[in-house]
């Protein structure tokens, strides 16, 4: 038989064909079925419900059910502000929409805001067949697929018969009387609640399963779809035998031919970790095999529950054969039994080689799928390496044992060399990436950090490997990927260089990085990116055409980019000078600092900093979406939020008690005066000013009494007045020798954690230093009284801008800064790349007028860069050289 | 008289070029465009080039000459912009359905012309509907994103209108074009569809839109393949792109369209891209050579030009085109039945 796909879009392309997974809809969006996303509508929090859409699309949804049904609501403009703010947002209006309403005016509100092709939820025979035929008519009109739901003039379909009775009687007025596309035909044949104790009901998820089957056979091309959760609704608070249903349920369905749905992924176990006794128990109910099946579920259920029971089944996996344990082990990151199971698979397997290339590699290609297929999370998969490498580590002996007798070496794995460029100490986002990629059996060759360009090209030859990776966080380390890039085109080497860490961009590496390497360039923007994008490099038969496709791309993002470039308004320095920020100096109020010059906290309390966490980075780090505390709930990242707050609370706990960690900084005053976009510093009572910080201005046109931000404008022209502060704090004092013990163990996930452990102590550090520095060092905010929520909102009145940041964001500020603050003292000192070492560190200046503010410097011209250089007497190559980013020219 | 599909299933037919461009070589005065007609209108009128087809009917009557005699199979009405929402610039909403009525009438004039002279080459006319000047789908202010500053329903009376007026002064297609909001098609379509129930009368349907930088995708974000998804309810005759980049810059995009539409391709793209002083310079051998590239590869049915080509321009693609065969809709695309 032929087959006409349902193709639908948002502002992408989304195909159903027989070959397509089934499609998840996601459903959280959906004011019956979320008190949550109810909540936010009705207090027209719709910046905050748009998020509730974002999560789904990321969670993995590939249509987006949008229902805003409820007697309290004006459903139909709730309906179209929600559409068009959605349409707003590019990564949400990617994917199709499902307008799901009762009222067919909702619905048709809702077509008339849809660009792209979506699907009505829903319209049925319910209203007669001349109501059905005209909404038909126009859901064609309107270009949109529709859900068609069991229903009709008698009601809705509960039997088998009725249900098929019914959707042919749909099926054949849409396809021969209305015209419609057959494909975009969506029947809903209803699923109801099952183990209700009514015996009317035993047979509905049987019904549905036979009537989805024969609709599939008898009806082309037509879907079938439903909402899935209903099916359990008998064990509400029940997670795990409601968890079970879902999955059984679905199962059968796919199975009978359903092909879409609107499932909870959260609300959802694995089919085959059903335990096997409760898989019996709920199978017995939905294919109705029993007439004891209900009674037997709930009393079944009943133990379920229970916590001691729990336990028990938690060991039951230790019955399986070695592969189904080491699999197991694997998935669920369990480290305990991996050695001896290990030795149990290496006696059964004969070879080491065999067993890792037999059921370790077969286990790691499970944790790939899942990973892939959105089902476990970054955590996990590097809970999955640690089991991986233990494993590994254990086989090593035996395989150096065997290399040695036979004399030659096993297949080598595609080797992938990664490294922190020059100047740059910052590699958690590399581990991760190393991790990952070491999870797919690539053999990885990590440099480390700071790893100059000649010894990236001498290893990269001399491992032979067949991709390089580098990375890098801080802004130099843009032109220092260029040096490495263009050094490997004079070396002739034509190895795939793949590009990634915070500050690295599509743009930045299609219009700096890839015309200077003839080579494939790739940008990489996290770390689940990189198997795909090494994979499609190194296979022969993909290599060709993947890196044409990428050139093509990387060209066009180049001339688009010089297009926009070319669009961008700017004006000239004296304009924009004119247009600074207005402060009214006269009505100021100053406060003198409590000490002039500098200060050290050194060993500051550790457990004291940990009250000033902002956890919602630390999340970002692994990869999960999220604001705290809010994460630690969310239906898709929740649990595993969970367990890695947990972890992360665990080794705090530790590094407080055994303090393996110091937390050192440095506050300095000076007296500070305004002097254009400089602002001079003074020592006590002299009259010539004895160092100066250069600041930057904005440049682009601003629209009417909004001005052009520099940080000099927050600091008192009137000499004698004005104060500027400045700080440098880190949390990473004993953290190398805290990573060597982890590394020992094999154990990334541990070492991955100090790091960013570290990182969010020096973070805390600085939010706590300000605090002081505003209420009691400087003290000019003593009444201040603000939650933590306010400080992360960074509600109080002052700054601390950093240099390299968007408002400043020249790096080489720092070696004055670090001077003055004489930093090394308290051991934090600077790369020539001016980086910061040790890399758990944070430094920047203290502006305390309450009118001073965060901007981002954005575009300059050259009048600004050839000013700047004459006031910091470095010559214009050098500054276009650390402000690259920042130049409105090539 | 043949119908248009069994010739395109023959051969590339040829679309005309600019209109602006061939309007500008004119130098027109205030009064040129007021004419008898609108001579005491209290709003400035020139450079409303639509109105011309009232006012000036002899110099639009000459530029459609002048591309049937390059080689034109099908000429495009002087009626880009005009529907209420752009003729509101003007204060002219009133005089919408004259305009697209007179602009049919003349085009259609002039296509008879041709075609009793060469009975055996059909001429025809496509009504031109521009994209209005306000976007359906995209807020207009960065501050409110959820503010829309036309609605689905405004532009549908405002496209019906616009059509009807087309239609009754007797073209032969109907060509909402140079799409950037795929919204504001999905309306044109929708208010073309409702005429041609309320009328009983149908006209093929042609969709154009325009990809108006490197990303590859419309105006209002679409990619080229959900473009396409999105207009796929109605049974066109061909959907294309044109405008915005030269032509070297459209094949990738073409290319997507060739190979998932069930409808013919159509191309009209710009002759290059503006230089510093906004003037097209690039020449027919260049745009032809750019365009031969489409011809190579078998992805277009109907080929003309957009802003900065002239009869020169077209005269060089018919030519160009005569030496190739069109493309054939794929039969697994073309399953999607009315």
């Amino acid at each position: 038989m032929d087959y006409r796909p349902l193709q639908l879009s948002g502002l992408e392309a989304v195909t159903v064909t027989p070959n397509s997974n089934f499609v998840n809809i996601g459903e959280r969006t959906n004011v019956t079925g979320s008190a949550k996303f109810l909540k936010l509508i009705k207090e027209d929090k719709f910046d905050e419900a748009l998020e509730v859409a974002l999560d789904q699309v990321r969670g993995g949804a590939q249509v987006i059910d949008v229902n805003m049904d409820e007697g309290m609501l004006d459903s139909q403009s709730a309906m179209v502000k929600y559409l068009n703010l959605m349409a707003s947002e590019p990564e949400i209006a990617a994917i199709p929409v499902m307008v799901d309403s009762s009222k067919w005016e909702v619905i048709e509100a809702g077509l008339k805001c849809l660009q792209g092709k979506g699907i009505v939820n829903s319209i049925s025979l319910k209203g007669g067949k001349e109501e059905f035929v005209r909404q038909a008519k126009l859901v064609k009109r309107y270009g949109a697929a529709t859900v068609v739901m069991a229903f009709d003039e008698q009601g809705q379909a509960d039997t088998y018969q009725r249900r098929i009775d019914i959707c042919k009687r749909a099926y054949d007025i849409l396809v021969n009387e209305v015209k419609f596309a057959p494909q975009d035909i969506i029947f809903d044949p209803n699923i109801f609640p099952v183990a209700t104790g009514i015996e009317e009901h035993r047979n509905y998820a049987l019904d549905f399963f036979k009537a989805t089957k024969w609709i599939r056979e008898n009806l082309p091309h037509a879907h079938v779809s439903g909402g899935v959760s209903n099916v359990s609704f008998s064990f509400r608070g029940n997670q795990k035998v409601r968890e079970a249903m879902h999955s059984a349920f679905l199962y059968h369905a796919i199975q009978h031919g359903m092909d879409m749905g609107i499932v909870n992924p959260t609300m959802l176990e694995v089919y085959d970790e059903i335990p096997k006794d409760l898989l019996e128990h709920v199978e017995d109910v939905l294919l109705n095999r029993r007439d004891d099946a209900t009674e037997r579920l709930l009393a079944f259920a009943e133990n379920v529950k229970g916590s001691a029971k729990k336990k028990e089944q938690d060991d039951e996996w230790r019955t399986g054969t070695v592969e189904e344990r080491i699999t197991h082990s694997l998935v669920k990151g369990v480290i305990d039994y991996i050695d001896a199971d290990t030795e149990e698979a290496r006696q059964k397997y004969g070879k080491p080689l065999n067993v890792i290339e037999g059921p370790l590699m077969a286990g790691m290609n499970v944790v790939g799928d899942l990973f892939g297929a959105g089902k476990m999370f970054l955590p996990q998969v590097v809970k999955s390496a640690r089991v991986m490498k233990k494993s590994v580590a254990y086989l090593t002996p035996y395989l150096e044992e065997e290399k040695r007798l036979s004399g030659n070496a096993g297949q080598a794995a595609a080797k992938i060399l990664l490294a922190t460029v020059k100047g740059d100490v910052h590699d958690i986002g590399k581990n991760i990436v190393g991790v990952v990629l070491a999870c797919n059996n690539y053999d990885v060759v990590d440099l480390g950090v700071m790893v100059p360009t000649e010894k990236i090209i001498e290893a990269a030859k001399r491992e032979k490997v067949d991709v390089v990776g580098l990375s890098g966080l801080i802004t130099p380390s843009l032109d220092e990927m260029v040096t490495v890039a263009k050094e490997m085109q004079r070396e002739k080497l034509d190895l795939p260089l793949l590009i990634g860490g915070a500050t690295t961009s599509r743009i930045h590496t299609a219009v700096k990085i890839d015309p200077v390497y003839d080579g494939p360039v790739v940008h990489v923007l996290d770390a689940s990116r990189s198997v795909p994008v090494a994979s499609e490099l190194i296979s022969k038969q993909t290599r060709g055409s993947f890196q044409t496709k990428i050139k093509q791309e990387y060209k066009l993002l180049r001339e688009d980019h010089e297009n926009r470039r070319q669009a961008k308004n700017y004006i000239p320095l004296t304009e924009a000078r004119a247009n600074k920020t207005k402060i009214d100096w006269a009505a100021t109020n100053y406060s003198k600092p409590q000490f002039l010059g500098r200060k050290e906290f050194v060993n500051y309390p550790l457990d004291e900093l940990r009250k000033y966490i902002d956890w919602t980075p630390f999340f970002q780090t692994w990869m999960l979406a999220g604001r705290y505390p809010g994460i630690l709930n969310d239906e898709v990242v929740g649990v595993e939020a969970t367990r890695l707050f947990n972890d992360a609370n665990k080794m705090l706990d530790e590094i407080v008690k055994s303090r393996s960690l110091q937390a050192n900084g440095v506050v300095a005053f000076f007296d500070a005066v305004n002097d254009g976009d400089d602002v001079k510093l003074f020592k006590r009572d002299q009259t010539e000013s004895f160092a100066s910080f250069h600041f930057l201005r904005q440049q682009n046109k601003k629209a009417q009494n909004l001005p052009n931000f520099c940080l000099s404008d927050f600091v008192s022209p009137e000499k004698g007045k004005d104060h500027l502060g400045m700080f440098a704090v880190t949390a990473g004092i004993g953290l190398e020798k805290l990573i060597e013990r982890y590394k020992a163990q094999h154990d990334d996930y541990s070492e991955i954690m100090a790091k960013a452990l570290a990182d969010r102590l020096a973070e805390a550090f600085a939010e706590c230093l300000h605090e002081r520095v505003r209420k009691e060092l400087w003290g000019y905010a003593k009444t201040e009284h603000l939650s933590k929520d306010d400080l992360i909102d960074e509600k109080y009145d002052g700054i601390r801008p950093a240099p390299g940041y968007p408002a400043c964001p020249d790096h080489t500020e720092k070696k004055l800064l670090f001077e003055l603050l004489d930093a090394n003292k308290v051991g934090i000192t600077l790369t020539e790349s001016y980086a910061m070492y040790p890399g758990a560190a944070v430094s920047g200046f203290y502006f305390s007028h309450p009118d001073s503010k965060y901007f981002g410097l954005g575009k300059i011209e050259k009048d600004q860069v050839e000013d700047y250089a004459k006031r910091k007497g470095m010559s214009v190559e050098e500054v276009e050289k650390w402000l690259s980013p920042n130049l409105s020219y090539n | 008289m043949a119908k248009i599909e069994d010739i395109l299933r023959e051969r590339i037919m040829i679309l005309d070029g600019a209109m602006g461009t061939m309007i500008q070589r004119h130098t027109l005065e205030e009064a040129d465009f007021r004419g008898e007609i609108l001579k005491d209108h209290p709003h400035p009128l020139k450079g409303n080039n639509d109105l011309l087809s009232i006012t000036r009917p002899d110099i639009i009557k000459d530029i459609h000459r002048q591309y049937f005699e390059a080689g034109a199979d099908i000429i495009e009405t002087n009626t880009f912009g005009s529907t209420t929402v752009a003729q509101a610039d003007y204060h002219l909403e009133h005089l919408v359905y004259q305009i697209n009525y007179e602009a049919a009438k003349i085009a259609r004039e002039v296509a008879d012309e041709f075609t009793r002279k060469e009975p055996n080459k059909p001429r025809f006319v496509a009504g031109s509907m521009g994209p209005t000047t306000k976007l359906a789908s995209m807020s207009p202010d960065v501050n409110n994103p959820g503010f829309r500053a036309i609605s689905f329903d405004e532009l549908v009376v405002a496209f019906k209108e616009q059509a009807k007026g087309l239609l009754d002064g007797g073209v032969d297609l109907l060509l909402p074009e140079t799409i950037t909001d795929t919204l504001n098609v999905k309306a044109a379509l929708f208010a073309i569809q409702e005429l041609f129930e309320e009328t009983g009368k149908q006209v093929p349907v042609m969709v154009s839109g325009t990809i108006t930088d490197a990303s590859g995708r419309i105006l209002s974000g679409q990619t080229a393949e959900a473009f396409l998804i999105s207009v796929s309810h109605v049974p066109l005759l061909s959907i294309g792109l044109n405008c915005a980049m030269g032509a070297s810059a459209l094949r990738p995009y073409l290319k997507v369209l060739s190979d998932k539409a069930p409808f013919f391709i159509s191309a009209y793209p710009n002759a290059g891209l503006p230089n510093e002083f906004g003037q097209y310079d690039q020449t027919a051998i260049e745009m032809g050579n750019e365009v031969e590239e489409y011809l190579k590869e078998g992805l277009v049915n109907i080929l003309g030009g957009c802003c900065g080509s002239t009869p020169d321009h077209i005269k060089r693609l018919a030519e160009i085109a005569a030496k190739y065969k069109p493309r054939v809709i794929h039969h697994q695309a073309a399953m999607v039945e009315e």
